[in-house]
């Protein structure tokens, strides 16, 4: 069955159009990550999967429909918005009971275990702790609830390195098992590169390219080429071409390896300079 | 494996309590106050108690019983006061921190959350207040109690004439009917503080005040400011027969009109015009992030 499917969804806010006729389909167990410019419809889609917001067209997320059913949806998602959103006045003691006393799929020994592994007190207040801490704090109380579906929007955002690795590193080896989908929004791509299972750029409200990950290695390539083979390299279409100390690189879609080592180092791209590509080639298509 | 809609409720309204811990801290605080006043007055008692002696029975008993009937109502009208700035705030502030964001990715429906703060001024500060103002005449008899002490007399009457069971009953009464009453109030609050993106406070008021204006204007005549005046203190002049304060003090129970309270246009169309706050703070809420 599929985590969630949308049918031409459609949010406009005046004459702004931030999704414009999106069609999603997410399996179960897959970890997706969505990537887009600001303003490209990430967290409006984001805001439809979790009945935050109201829109045109179709949507079901765990066979539910999440405008309608949202508080029903809850016990199966569980997401961390963009910003640190929990309350700055609640103690850490008290928001372990709030949530296993509204929650059946909490599991408050294994909260208190992930929170045995750090420094945070129960007595603290939220606005006590460090906005690391606060951040390992909302992961301990998610990861506690047994979901199908985790929504992350920008998780890591203003945390430093070390939180950061923590955070996706605890994710894989505490929660992650194949039978969770987990949607993970976020500008620093390169972190999530090797987490993902499947990618998806959007762009003005739409799909722009959306693959999995053994699907993006095999498609796309990026050569450094030696400069004697530049011209050569550029016959073959590249879908994008950078300068690197003075080397040429270019990006390629679909073209055949074992040409492209004999123009220069081939390797896969990464996940950012696969995205401006895209974007670029998207940027020229519209003009 | 769902939890029951109570537990949901129960564990929402304790949410509130542990965020708003003026809802208890401040009556206890005013009351503190209220008995520390009471305590100074003790110095008097003893010459107020031969004062009271030549009144008769009834103006015995009312003189007697007035300290205690003022407290119950100070105490009311603080509770009324906590009520209404902390409707003002309850959708406002978790919109300001985004905290709704966080509760919102719980399996709590918008309807729970707005029904478990509305019944705080309309269950929680009641009850609450019940209780403190129990608490404060049972210290203010103890006091008494002790200036009285080597007074016989003074302190026979006393312990005879002072209603405290009837008063008690009586304020039972009173908070079921003040909380139905002032239901509107609180829900108009909660719409506003659902609703406002700022100054909560300002938009709940300016509307009342300018048409308090506009039909001083327009018209020169107080209609509004009537249904004002009758839409805060209406309880008052509907469910008790008898409001002088002195013939209440001294025969709480007597002034009780039930009937007449519950055949009240004005409280029903209150509680209709309360219900279809809430209702469209619910609403509201659905569609709300942050601020």
């Amino acid at each position: 069955m599929a985590c969630i499917e949308a049918r031409g969804l459609r949010k406009a806010f005046g004459s702004t159009i931030a999704l414009d006729g999106l069609d999603l389909r997410v399996e179960e167990g897959r970890i997706l990550g969505l990537i887009g410019p600001n303003g490209a419809g990430k967290s409006t889609a984001l805001n439809a999967i979790l009945g935050l917001t109201q829109y045109e067209g179709e949507l079901k997320v765990l066979g539910r429909n999440p405008w309608t059913e949202r508080d029903l949806l809850m016990r199966d998602v569980a997401f961390i918005a963009d910003v640190a959103v929990l309350p700055r006045w609640i103690r850490v003691r008290q928001v372990v009971d709030y949530l296993a006393g509204v929650h059946p799929r909490f599991d408050r020994a294994k909260a208190e275990a992930f929170l045995a592994k750090t420094n945070i007190k129960r007595t603290s207040k939220v606005r006590e702790l460090s906005k690391g801490m606060v951040t390992q704090l909302h992961l301990a109380l998610v990861m506690a609830i047994d979901a199908r579906l985790l929504v992350l929007d920008e998780p890591t955002i203003g945390l430093d390195i070390l939180y950061r690795k923590q955070f996706y590193d605890s994710l894989l080896n505490d929660y992650f098992d194949h039978s969770r989908t987990i949607i993970v929004t976020t500008h620093q791509v390169e972190e999530i590169q090797d987490v993902l299972t499947d990618l998806m750029f959007i762009d003005r409200g739409r799909i722009v390219l959306g693959c999995s990950m053994e699907e993006f290695e095999s498609r796309y390539s990026e050569v450094m080429v030696r400069p004697e083979n530049v011209a050569a390299a550029r016959a073959l279409r590249p879908i994008r071409e950078r300068q690197l100390f003075g080397r040429s690189i270019l990006l390629f879609d679909r073209a055949d390896r074992e040409q492209l080592a004999s123009l220069g180092d081939v390797r896969t791209p990464s996940i950012a300079d696969l995205f401006v590509a895209v974007m670029g080639q998207t940027e020229g298509a519209a003009r | 494996m769902s939890q029951p809609a109570t537990q949901t409720f129960y564990w929402s309204l304790r949410r509130e309590l542990w965020e708003n811990r003026s809802i208890y801290i401040a009556p206890v605080v005013v009351a503190l106050v209220l008995l520390f006043g009471f305590v100074i007055s003790m110095h008097t008692l003893p010459s107020r108690m031969i004062v009271a002696a030549d009144l008769g029975h009834t103006g015995e008993r009312a003189m007697l019983a007035r300290p205690y009937a003022v407290a119950a109502y100070l105490m009311v009208v603080i509770a009324f006061i906590i009520g209404a700035f902390y409707c003002l705030d309850a959708l406002h502030g978790e919109r300001r921190d985004r905290s709704i964001l966080f509760w919102k990715s719980l399996p709590v429906s918008d309807r729970t959350i707005v029904l478990s703060k509305a019944s705080i001024p309309l269950i929680v500060l009641p009850l609450l207040i019940f209780v403190i103002i129990i608490a404060v005449q049972l210290m203010m008899l103890l006091l008494s109690t002790m200036a009285l002490l080597g007074n016989g007399p003074g302190l026979m009457t006393l312990w005879a004439q002072l209603p405290l069971v009837k008063m008690a009953l009586a304020l039972i009464y009173a908070l079921i009917a003040i909380a139905l009453w002032h239901a509107p109030i609180y829900g108009w609050l909660l719409l506003v503080s659902g609703w406002a993106k700022r100054a909560a406070f300002l938009w709940a008021i300016l509307p009342v005040i300018t048409i308090l204006f506009f039909e001083t204007i327009a018209f020169r005549t107080s209609h509004f400011a009537l249904f004002l005046g009758y839409r805060v203190s209406g309880w008052l002049t509907q469910a008790f027969a008898d409001q002088a304060a002195d013939s209440f003090a001294a025969e709480p129970l007597r002034s009780l009109d039930p009937l007449r309270f519950i055949s009240t246009p004005g409280l029903w169309v209150g509680l209709l015009f309360a219900a279809a706050f809430i209702a469209a703070a619910v609403r509201l809420r659905r569609n709300r992030k942050g601020i």
